[in-house]
């Protein structure tokens, strides 16, 4: 019964499909974050408090949501390897480690990009911004852990591992941050019910949020390839994809 | 190997226990270090930033704190690394006893040593640190709670680097990130003694922190020795 499964995650079916699927994700990233960029630079409305900066939303709120979406698929990439001993898992988690860090980096940065001219200050030690910051902690530590092992079999299930506990405790890192006190504005968009944003600037960040998605899948893809084939560089059916 | 007697799981915890604790009174220079590098950080703490004794009260709880974080962390180092060094732990993992009972008992031999002396040793400190007497229950209270904490995250991570090189950075790195919230807590329960205001809500969260590590931490831990003893 579960057979169909396995060959879904067998590496070669895998190297294949990302790589049919890597330039389609691509183009569609390219349209939706070209939409997104052009109608939420130029068209959209100035806000009435922040003026222009506020566009740096279109960025900033994409790779801060991507941030965590990618941590998210990490553990859960590890836990199906690791219960299932699906040797792909450990191929996407290690492909994803270093686009999440990325993302989260990307996240901080032009967070204080934004806050000089809001808060005054490149940096301050706000709930939300501390808690971005401790899951770059994290993805560090997950990355430098799965190198460390002289058997990579033994560094990806460790990282796996590491992983799933580090999902456990975001949402207590998280909280225990927003308790300690807390400067950042409540979420807008979170509440699909009724934003609290005019759809002209709404769209484009949705917009955004797709592109930067697509993106992700995009570079996984890419990422996921290069891995697949040096994890199975001694197997016949590389040296075929390769000769080929 | 795993037919031998079967002591059942309480004695095999006690058996584990007592020898860990043996072992560690046996060589108490490594039973101190983690202790004198706890007085030394804590001193470093008054001659780099103030010697004013009002400024150092606000500075007190969050120096005890990392202090206190920095020399637990010093010694789980050495959790499972001796015994993995010279097979002990092979045979223990071997000994037909879940690897869980093992992990919960030197867990809990590293706290004994390492965590509830430190809490011994904060009165003597938090005085240097001018933290007035009547937040000590407090401080103690939630030091204890914390180091536990701490001893069962560590084990996590001592587990996942027994068998590296340069485990020691690494498990600082792994580590710490996931010690934060103890921090918050730990802190803030202490500042909030020192106040004067209610530590209630703070000192319940680190309750409930240390029970969630007491039940889900020994499964991960032995979870990460299985991956690198194999």
């Amino acid at each position: 019964m579960w057979t169909w499964f396995y060959r879904l995650a067998s590496p070669p079916f895998v190297y294949r499909v990302a790589a049919a699927a890597s330039p389609w994700l691509l183009a569609a990233a390219a349209a939706a974050i070209g939409y997104g960029v052009i109608d939420g630079l130029a068209f959209a409305p100035r806000d009435y408090q922040q003026g222009d900066a506020f566009r740096i939303i279109y960025v900033h709120a994409p790779a801060a949501w991507l941030s965590l979406f990618s941590y998210t698929i990490m553990a859960v990439a590890g836990a199906i390897a690791l219960i299932w001993r699906i040797k792909v898992g450990y191929a996407v988690a290690a492909a994803t480690a270093p686009i999440g860090a990325s993302f989260t980096l990307l996240a901080l940065v032009t967070g204080s990009l934004w806050g000089r001219p809001m808060w005054g200050t490149y940096w301050a030690w706000d709930p939300r911004l501390t808690s971005e910051l401790i899951l770059l902690f994290l993805y560090v530590g997950v990355m430098s852990l799965r190198p460390a092992f002289e058997d990579p079999a033994r560094g990806d299930r460790a990282a796996a591992l590491l992983a799933i506990v580090g999902v456990v405790n975001v949402p207590i890192i998280h909280y225990s941050v927003q308790w300690w006190n807390s400067l950042h504005q409540g979420p807008t968009v979170a509440k699909l019910a009724k934003p609290e944003m005019p759809g002209s600037m709404l769209w484009p960040l949705l917009s955004m949020l797709l592109g930067f998605m697509l993106f992700y899948g995009a570079v996984l893809c890419i990422r996921l390839r290069a891995e697949v084939l040096n994890r199975e560089r001694l197997s016949a059916w590389v040296r075929e994809a390769v000769k080929s | 190997m795993s037919a031998g007697v079967d002591v059942g799981v309480w004695r095999a915890l006690g058996l584990v226990l007592e020898r860990e604790l043996l072992l560690s009174f046996r060589r108490p220079d490594q039973l101190l270090q983690p202790l004198v590098f706890f007085l030394i950080v804590t001193t470093l703490f008054p001659l780099g930033l103030s010697v004013q004794l009002s400024l150092l009260r606000e500075m007190a709880p969050g120096v005890l704190w990392v202090s206190a974080l920095l020399a637990s962390l010093l010694s789980l180092d050495s959790l499972f690394k001796s015994d993995a060094d010279d097979g002990t732990l092979e045979q223990l993992a071997l000994s037909g006893q879940g690897l869980v009972v093992i992990v919960v008992a030197k867990t809990l031999a590293h706290w004994l040593v390492s965590g509830a002396s430190l809490v011994l040793l904060a009165p003597l400190v938090g005085t240097a640190l001018a933290i007035p007497v009547g937040a000590f229950g407090t401080m103690l209270a939630s030091l204890a709670l914390g180091t536990l904490t701490l001893s069962w995250l560590g084990a996590i991570g001592a587990g996942l680097t027994v068998g590296l090189k340069r485990g020691n950075v690494i498990l600082s790195l792994i580590v710490l990130p996931l010690a934060m919230p103890l921090l918050i807590f730990g802190a803030g329960a202490t500042d909030r003694a020192i106040s004067g205001t209610s530590t209630g809500g703070a000192l319940y969260l680190l309750g409930a922190l240390c029970v969630l590590t007491c039940t889900l931490a020994p499964f991960a831990a032995s979870a990460a020795l299985r991956i690198t003893l194999e």
